[in-house]
């Protein structure tokens, strides 16, 4: 195949430029060593890294968020392996409509998912409940989840499961030994995409939240409508390598280009 | 698995099922219903039936106005990133690859760091003393600072940028299943680059354009925090009016119908353009 001409590469070196920028801002504007917003930063200084320490409100919510995206993204998992398991395997009536629903969050938009949460939470009083955000971030990173573990379970082959069953291994055997092994990859992928979506999610959870259960997204977001100071740009720094670190670790358990960009690039 | 049961596919989904009518169907509903009762100040949310607050909305030249610059603002949006995305899928794929690797690292990365973080960087890049207007300043071009922030170009600029991997991963997804055998045969036959991008590998990419720009409208045009962070009050979106509308006023059954238009109007834009690509591009997609 021929390769890409000069214009191509000014193209893509300018494009990559515009794809970098906000973030290179972002993680430049938090080595300052002034109180205000500066790029790039006169001096390099860990001033605003160590100012995160004294805003325990910060710290306690990236703890919330942490927690809000093991869980459920667990709990999420948990639930769309079996149905991935139906979804991917055979015709039944109603498959269809089951797929349609799963990946609705996809579709409707996030602030009237983000209101519809409220309302229901609010009349039955759990709102701002740990639960509740919980189970509605389960929603919304479910789709996520769901294409990636169906991407494994129609492409796995299911002879072992037979001879498994053959044998006389039981349902919950086989799916133990034989059938979540070859599905794990899409699980853990799944996963990850899942947490991270759920870690960084603002705009249903900025309607569910209590200041007690206020994630780093949200404080953010409040933090920065109010001022834009070189402290949120240090934890926006700290956020932005965790996210690289994390995506390191998925390239090297499911590949990363597998993740983005879907089972084709295998 | 055995074969047999018919229930069985039922019976796995149950658990998940169980939670997307709960916490989702119901949800809608009570929201559907909420956007028909009536509020006031001091009594708060009456349930009553009217439909004083669609036409409160339908009224009034203000909503038609935020109406108005969501959807441009989003079709604005799917535009650039189409323009934009296009050109760069295709590089992407004739790229050596381990730039081609490199790139889309660059490319699709952004979408796993949030978007509020994405877009305090844009903040800080168009403000008025931000690094643009200063670098701009510093090397003589201009005087007095060009307003970014707060206003509707802004919004559309960082949209791009957290859109635009979508359309390149939709456009990217319809290269892939070309067959490089035309653009040589095309170039064997002595066509120039740019006869052959138009030619042979714009009809194939087409597919992934209409549905990159499918995506990309619908998830412009309910942003919140891009909107939110570069508008504030002075430049609102439908979403941010919605947010207004629960946490400030507390005008829920309002901000409800605001919200229910704004879902009946994206899907009835997306359900459109699917029936015009479908027709337009019956063969394209076999």
């Amino acid at each position: 195949m021929r390769h890409n001409g000069p214009f191509a590469k000014i193209f893509s070196v300018v494009f990559a430029a515009f794809m970098l920028a906000p973030l290179v801002v972002v993680i430049g504007v938090s080595f300052t060593p002034e109180g205000f917003l500066e790029f790039p930063p006169s001096a390099i200084s860990l001033r605003w890294f160590r100012a995160i320490l004294d805003n325990p409100d910060f710290i306690e919510a990236a703890w919330i968020s942490l927690k809000l995206g093991v869980a459920s993204a667990t709990v999420s998992s948990v639930l769309a392996v079996p149905a991935a398991l139906a979804i991917g395997r055979g015709r039944f009536a109603g498959r269809d409509a089951l797929q349609a629903l799963f990946l609705s969050p996809l579709t409707v938009p996030t602030v009237v998912l983000g209101i519809a949460f409220l309302r229901f939470l609010t009349v039955f009083g759990a709102n701002g409940t740990f639960a509740g955000l919980m189970f509605c971030h389960a929603i919304i990173i479910m789709p996520f989840i769901l294409r990636l573990v169906l991407a494994s379970v129609t492409g796995l082959d299911r002879s072992t499961e037979q001879a498994a069953v053959s044998l006389g291994a039981s349902d919950w055997t086989v799916f133990r030994r034989v059938t979540l092994p070859a599905i794990l990859p899409g699980v853990i992928g799944g996963w990850v995409l899942a947490f991270i979506t759920s870690f960084d999610e603002l705009t249903v959870t900025v309607f569910i939240v209590s200041p007690t259960t206020t994630t780093l997204p949200v404080r953010l977001f409040s933090h920065i409508t109010q001022t834009t100071d070189p402290l949120v740009a240090s934890i926006s720094t700290v956020a932005i390598l965790f996210t690289v670190g994390l995506m390191f670790l998925v390239d090297r358990i499911y590949g990363l280009d597998r993740l983005l960009i879907g089972e084709g690039s295998r | 698995m055995k074969p047999g049961s018919r229930g069985r596919p039922w019976a796995l989904s149950a658990p998940a099922l169980l939670l997307f009518v709960v916490l989702l169907m119901v949800p809608l509903v009570m929201t559907f219903i909420l956007s028909f009762h009536s509020f006031s100040f001091y009594g708060g949310i009456a349930p009553t039936f009217s439909l004083e607050n669609y036409a409160e909305v339908l009224g009034d030249s203000y909503f038609y106005e935020i109406f108005g610059r969501t959807f441009a603002i989003a079709l604005a949006t799917t535009v650039i990133c189409a323009v934009v995305g296009l050109p760069q899928a295709y590089f992407l794929s004739r790229m050596r690859p381990f730039w081609r690797s490199v790139m889309i690292l660059v490319v699709l990365g952004p979408l796993l760091i949030s978007v509020v973080v994405r877009t305090l960087g844009w903040a800080i890049l168009l403000g008025n003393k931000g690094v643009i207007n200063t670098a701009l300043r510093d090397i003589g071009l201009i005087t007095s600072p060009i307003r970014m922030m707060y206003t509707s170009g802004g919004i559309v600029l960082a949209l791009v940028h957290v859109m635009v991997p979508f359309m390149i991963l939709a456009i990217w997804a319809a290269l892939q299943r070309q067959d490089p055998a035309t653009e040589a045969a095309a170039e064997s036959l002595g066509a120039r680059p740019f006869t052959i991008f138009r030619r042979i590998v714009l009809p194939q990419a087409m597919p992934g354009v209409l549905s990159g720009s499918l995506i990309v409208f619908s998830l412009s045009a309910s942003a919140f925090a891009t909107p939110a962070i570069l508008g504030g009050r002075r430049v609102k979106v439908v979403s941010t009016t919605v947010y207004d509308e629960f946490l400030n006023t507390l005008n829920w059954p309002l901000g409800a119908a605001i919200a229910i238009l704004l879902l009946v109007s994206v899907l009835t834009i997306m359900l459109a353009w699917n029936k015009l690509v479908e027709k337009r591009f019956a063969g394209v997609f076999e």
